[in-house]
């Protein structure tokens, strides 16, 4: 099955940037473009008609402060910051007189859509560098008109075009009137910086929402505010997918503050991120409103739940684990001919549960339908199917449809989804009035898209020279998803990867490295221990087969996708030495290094984790080492370790984290069942980036996945107990 | 009518007295910078200072405060403390998604008001009870040591 949702289905990759260049209200200069990668909804429609939807711009005023704006929603990663940072940089202008503005108070021309994804950088690090090159070529292209002299005797630094041999200068607000008059550059033939001469890429910068935050600034979606508005919630059935019967509302509408009380029938049947089912309750507050949900009795129909149940996934899957797959992936030689002939063979099961978001900001969405008119305020990270989804409920087109992107209390591939916004605006038509819907936690934990469960049946042969010889996987699968291609397909002459699906009624979803974080786990802890079937060294036993040429070979052209051994063994090499992973055997007894290695999201990414447990069976992780390789720039250094950090720790933390099912219904419901790793237990993360000579690649995601590897063979080398189910015990049986 | 002393200044309003301060901070006074994440106390994105503690405002009802002076997010900046925090925040860049970053400066003010050089143990037991879901907990430890004016060493390495 693929995924529900996945992280770059709604980036549409365009790579034509369109430009236009005019005078700015007030004065200056004006270059309007289109963000390629950020097109999305009416933008398409409009491209296909040939006028593309100029989605962003940069504007130098007379005073000479340049102003970017963007339309991509911020949901942490950064890219608020850095992708201004590109365009400044080729600009030449200093980052102090840069300030970003909010899409949203940008109504006119611009078109309203974008979507973020890991896609970011990759996508637009060499075409934003061309527009801010492009407006440095026309200010230079001013002053030259205004002096009389060639263009190419003229230098820029800090936002001011001098001539050295006059010893005349000026800066670009005093230029921006004259350059908009100016006739503009073809982006393909601008000349763009050497990277060495680079003075805000490859920089730490600040984000730049920052100071308002520390302020206690309304800058979130649950901030929205809307005059006239009232607050809502809205009560989903425990099962998902189930149908509405009734409810107490005349009960319910007696209660203080509370204004309406209905019953939400999905027009769509309300399986999928769409419209469900349920009750909804709008109030003078919020808390009225929750105070009412208290009192709410629904009767739901959940349909047949009797095979959803976590341990009856349990006991089905295991049944399963002698028999052929459902499907084959991949297969390869004879593996049931390399056991025979094997001289280790090596047989374990691996699972790992269901994993809710739990994004800190629960989903929540301001809407106000009024003559037709749809408005919506929303943290999301795809606005444009949003809208899409909001019209085709609602039967109004989506023209109809304005959204203001407010900035998201995290992502993590839960706003993908748009269910939250549908809802909302559909609560909003029926009570006739603004409101602010709002998820509370039980709400968010049990209502989600969920990281897919599964369980890997393994079986290794080695030979005697310690060679993977064999490999089998037989996956049963709760919602996810298989790659044929996971390493290390075609480095072993015999393999067989196979996938069984079972019927699941929850949703399952993209969470931060879909795919790879559960992946990850099963395969980098496998791996681990056909290495110590092989009396090998892990690091080496993976350097080993990295150097396997590989079969089909690779093909270069899809490097971005396929991974590349070089570049893979390249941070395997540099984590051995950061961590001082040769001396490891010199470590006291309780205490072990792990080590795990990905590549996800063109990113590659090997870490090692030291962990101590103690006699009483106490875990402790002491310290982890990152070596990443995302190509021959860092954007942001001061983003990019942060987003390294957090994954790392965001790993560590879903190791030891669970979504279960009783009978269909989410078991978990708030911080106290769904564990989130609190500051004692986040341990010291060092990092290290190799520069290597292939374009830059996103930093959301690839640093997660080898996380939770390298911790559960951190545990078995202190311990000697494997870690082959999720999620793991902060005390040990040991 | 109840009357609450928030930020040095005195406000009335119409409210049950069982009505969390949160509540009434983000949705009656428009003091939207203290944060709902969890509702019961476990996640730290609501907190407040109440004469100088931090207190859960999620789980505390405005009948229960009476005169206490109430700190937030939006007037922390205006002690000397609490605008070395915000300061520190900036310098090192702490912040992700910012969700929760409200209720950590909080936190950390406090925990420095009663250890103005806290150790590496002060730090975990002042800020455990609040959540950073992108976990940017090494730089918030740093941070608070930058505002403490100690060097930004984690010194639990082993
Ligand atoms: S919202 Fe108050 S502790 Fe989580
Ligand atoms: S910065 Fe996102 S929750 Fe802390």
């Amino acid at each position: 099955m693929r995924p529900l949702l996945h992280d770059s289905a709604e980036v549409n990759v365009s790579r034509r940037t369109f430009l236009t260049v005019g005078a700015a209200a007030g004065g200056g200069l004006l270059l309007s473009f289109s963000l390629p990668g950020f097109r999305l909804g009416t933008a398409e429609a409009g491209e296909a008609a040939g006028a593309p939807i100029l989605n962003a711009f940069v504007r130098i005023a007379p005073d000479g402060i340049v102003t970017i704006a963007a339309k991509n929603p911020e949901i942490g990663q950064g890219v608020k910051t850095s992708l201004p940072m590109l365009i400044a940089e080729e600009l030449d202008v200093d980052w102090k007189d840069v300030r970003t503005e909010q899409a949203l108070l940008d109504e006119e021309a611009y078109g309203r859509q974008s979507a973020g994804g890991s896609t970011a950088i990759p996508g637009n690090y060499l075409s934003l560098r061309r527009v801010g090159a492009a407006g440095r070529q026309m200010l230079v292209a001013a002053a030259a008109a205004n002096w009389g002299v060639p263009a190419a005797a003229l230098t820029t630094a800090s936002g001011v075009v001098s001539h050295k041999a006059s010893g005349r200068s000026a800066k670009y607000g005093e230029l921006a009137a004259k350059a908009a008059t100016l006739a503009s550059p073809d982006l393909a033939t601008v000349a763009l910086k050497d990277p060495k001469d680079f003075k805000i890429i490859g920089k730490p910068i600040g984000g730049v929402d920052s100071p308002l935050i520390v302020r206690g600034e309304p800058v979130f979606g649950i901030d929205a505010d809307v005059p006239g508005m009232r607050y809502a919630v809205f009560e989903k059935c425990p099962v998902n997918g189930g149908k509405v019967l009734g409810a107490n509302l005349e009960a319910i509408r007696a209660l203080p503050g509370v204004r309406h009380a209905f019953l939400v029938k999905s027009p769509e049947g309300g399986r999928g991120m769409g419209l469900k089912d349920g009750v909804a309750i709008v109030a003078d507050s919020w808390w009225q409103a929750s105070k009412a949900l208290e009192k709410l009795e629904v009767k739901w129909d959940e349909g047949v739940v009797d095979d959803q149940s976590s341990d009856y996934f349990a006991r089905t899957a295991a049944a399963l684990a002698d028999k052929a797959p459902a499907k084959v992936a991949r297969q390869d030689g004879d593996v049931e001919q390399a056991f025979a002939d094997a001289a280790r063979v090596v047989e374990a099961q691996y699972e790992y549960p269901f994993l809710c978001h739990a994004t800190l900001e629960p989903q929540n969405c301001t809407a106000q339908v009024k003559d037709g008119k749809v408005e919506i305020w929303a943290p999301s990270q795809t606005p444009g199917s949003g809208q899409k989804m909001v019209a085709s409920m609602l039967g109004v087109p989506a023209t109809a449809v304005t959204i203001h992107l407010m900035r998201c209390g995290g992502g993590f591939g839960r706003r993908l989804a748009n269910d939250y916004m549908v809802e909302a605006a559909w609560i909003a038509r029926e009570a006739g009035e603004p409101v602010k819907l709002l998820w509370n936690r039980r709400q968010d934990t049990r209502h989600d898209a969920y990281r897919p469960a599964g369980f890997h049946f393994f079986k290794g042969a080695v030979d005697k020279e310690g060679r993977l010889t064999g490999l089998r996987n037989h996956f049963v699968s709760l919602g996810g998803w298989a790659g044929a291609g996971e390493f290390p397909a075609g480095r072993v002459p015999n393999l067989h990867y196979g996938t069984t699906s079972l019927p699941l009624r929850a949703s399952t979803g993209a969470l931060r490295a879909p795919g790879s974080n559960e992946s990850a786990f099963v395969y980098q802890c496998f791996l681990d221990e056909m290495a110590h079937a092989a009396g090998k060294d892990p690091i080496a036993f993976q350097l080993e087969l990295l150097s396997t040429p590989v079969e089909p070979a690779e093909d270069a052209g899809r490097r971005r996708f396929g991974m590349s051994a070089d570049r893979m063994r390249g941070v395997l090499e540099l984590v051995a030495e950061n961590s001082g992973w040769n001396m490891r055997s010199r470590l006291p007894k309780g205490t072990g290094m792990g080590v795990g290695c990905y590549f996800s999201h063109g990113g590659y990414f090997a870490e090692v984790m030291q962990v101590t447990v103690a006699a009483g069976g106490a875990l402790k992780v002491n310290k982890v080492w990152v070596a990443g390789d995302v190509g021959s720039q860092i954007v942001n250094p001061s983003g990019a370790i942060n987003q390294v950090q957090g994954a790392v720790i965001d790993g560590i933390s879903q190791a030891f984290a669970q979504i279960t099912f009783d009978r269909g219904r989410v078991q978990q419901s708030n911080f106290h069942d769904f564990h989130m790793l609190r500051i004692d237990q986040a341990p010291p993360v060092e990092v290290h980036f190799r520069t290597t000579d292939f374009p830059p690649s996103g930093l959301g995601e690839p640093a997660l996945p080898p996380a939770v590897p390298a911790l559960c063979n951190a545990i078995f080398a202190a311990t000697g107990k494997r870690i082959r189910r999720l999620p793991i015990e902060w005390t040990l049986k040991v | 009518m109840t009357a609450l002393n928030i930020n040095g200044k005195e406000h009335h309003f119409e409210s049950a007295a069982d009505t969390p301060l949160l509540w009434v901070l983000r949705d009656v006074l428009n003091l939207k910078g203290s944060k709902y994440g969890c509702g019961m106390g476990q996640c730290g994105a609501c907190t407040v200072h109440v004469d100088g503690r931090p207190v859960r405002s999620c789980i505390t009802p405005v009948g229960s405060i009476g005169a206490a002076a109430i700190t937030t997010i939006e007037g922390v900046g205006a002690t000397p403390t609490g605008s070395k925090v915000q300061q520190a925040w900036l310098d090192l860049d702490v912040m992700q998604c910012g969700y929760c970053q409200a209720g950590q400066i909080m936190s950390a003010t406090a925990l420095l008001e009663k250890h103005p050089k806290p150790t590496d143990k002060d730090i975990d037991a002042g800020m455990r009870d609040n959540i950073c879901r992108c976990a940017t907990y090494v730089r918030i430890r740093a941070a608070i040591k930058r505002a403490a004016g100690l060097p930004e060493t984690d010194s639990r390495e082993a």
